[in-house]
């Protein structure tokens, strides 16, 4: 369940962020998981909703964006399907995940006079 | 307010920010790092699920370095201190991150454990994180090296179930290899689907009770350890934070 630290994470960086802003009112937040990040959309958002009272993302809505999982050679760029071995098939180099493990807080919607 | 229109609703405004949302624990683990750099200490996050036989491999390791390298362990233990007082036992100088009902260690639970750690003059460093193949795998502890323990009772498919976890390992130990002349596991299988997780698929077989493979894992270590520095004092970089 590290679902809930990362939300405490989350919403220190905005509380930080909002401050930095005056104190302004957070509407929504965007927020990219990569699907082999190891993090659980579901719990992720349960965590949210637990943890959001009395703090400055009590009214915010939490949008999700997941990101699908690539890997890539890391000289030649040739893409790897999914379930492959994970070496690129011509110059047998280790393959590198280009997208896939992201944890983002990628932009805050705030309403503010002073952003 | 909406100075488009003057409509009274508020304007909203995006805020672009990108940053990964464990930025914190990064940078504490990126100090971490330092402190086990600056000290030549080989700092190695040990992982894998309760029972693997995570805290079984580091007392064969005690056995087979026999003091040639002076090892030292903290454990992650939601409860109690089991798992430290048999690696003290077994002459690893140990001590236990209790964490309560967390589920994994972080990079300010392992920096808290280092400053009350009764050595410093660790040759390897052993991070034993809490049994669970989830949640540790995502939280950075400035460690050199991810070693994932994965025991022959698990079954060949778990890097496949668990792919976050083997495609942050560095190396993986079969361990408890000695029951595989008792059990339907193949080999084969689970170095297939590790190289379908984990870019540069490395596993050693081991067995803690007859000490098979601990000798490779042992010089698989030593190839890893840095370079003492000429001053190795402890704390030899400068800090600017706080110690509380």
């Amino acid at each position: 369940m590290h679902e809930y630290s990362i939300v405490a994470s989350l919403i220190d960086r905005v509380e930080r962020e909002a401050s930095a802003h005056e104190g302004a009112r957070v509407h929504k937040l965007h927020v990219s998981i990569g699907k082999l990040a190891g993090v659980e959309l579901d719990l992720l958002a349960v965590a949210f909703e637990t943890f959001r009272d009395r703090t400055v993302c009590k009214d915010a809505e939490l949008t999700i964006r997941t990101v699908e999982p690539l890997w890539a050679c890391p000289s030649c760029e040739r893409r790897l399907a999914r379930g492959a071995i994970l070496r690129c098939e011509s110059c047998g180099r280790p393959a590198t995940m280009t997208q896939g493990d992201e944890i983002i807080l990628e932009r805050i919607e705030m309403e503010a006079p002073h952003v | 307010m909406c100075e488009t229109c003057g409509c009274g609703d508020p304007e909203i405004v995006p805020i672009e920010v990108q940053e990964r949302i464990l930025s914190d624990n990064d940078a504490q683990a990126a100090h971490n790092r330092q402190h086990f750099e600056g000290l030549g200490v080989l700092a190695i996050n040990l992982m894998g699920s309760p029972g693997a036989g995570k805290t079984a491999v580091l007392e064969a390791t005690a056995r087979e370095a026999g003091g040639r390298l002076e090892l030292g362990a903290v454990s992650g233990d939601l409860a109690t201190d089991r798992d430290a007082d048999r690696l003290n036992a077994s002459g690893i100088v140990s001590a236990t991150i209790t964490t309560g009902s967390a589920c994994h260690l972080d990079a300010r639970l392992v920096h808290h454990a280092l400053h009350h750690f009764p050595s410093q003059s660790c040759d390897v460093f052993f991070i034993e994180n809490v049994g669970n193949l989830v949640c540790p795998a995502i939280y950075d502890l400035g460690q050199a090296e991810n070693v994932v323990a994965l025991s022959v009772t698990e079954g060949e498919d778990k890097p496949l179930k668990y792919p976050v976890m083997f495609q942050k390992a560095d190396l993986v130990l079969l361990t408890k290899v000695d029951l595989v002349p008792h059990l339907d596991f193949d080999v084969a299988a689970v170095e297939d689907a590790l190289a379908r997780v984990m870019p540069n698929a490395a596993m050693l077989k081991v067995s803690a009770k007859t000490g098979e493979g601990i000798p490779e894992w042992l010089s698989w270590l030593e190839r890893r350890r840095p370079a003492k520095q000429a001053d190795d004092r402890p704390h030899a970089h400068h800090h600017h934070h706080d110690h509380g």
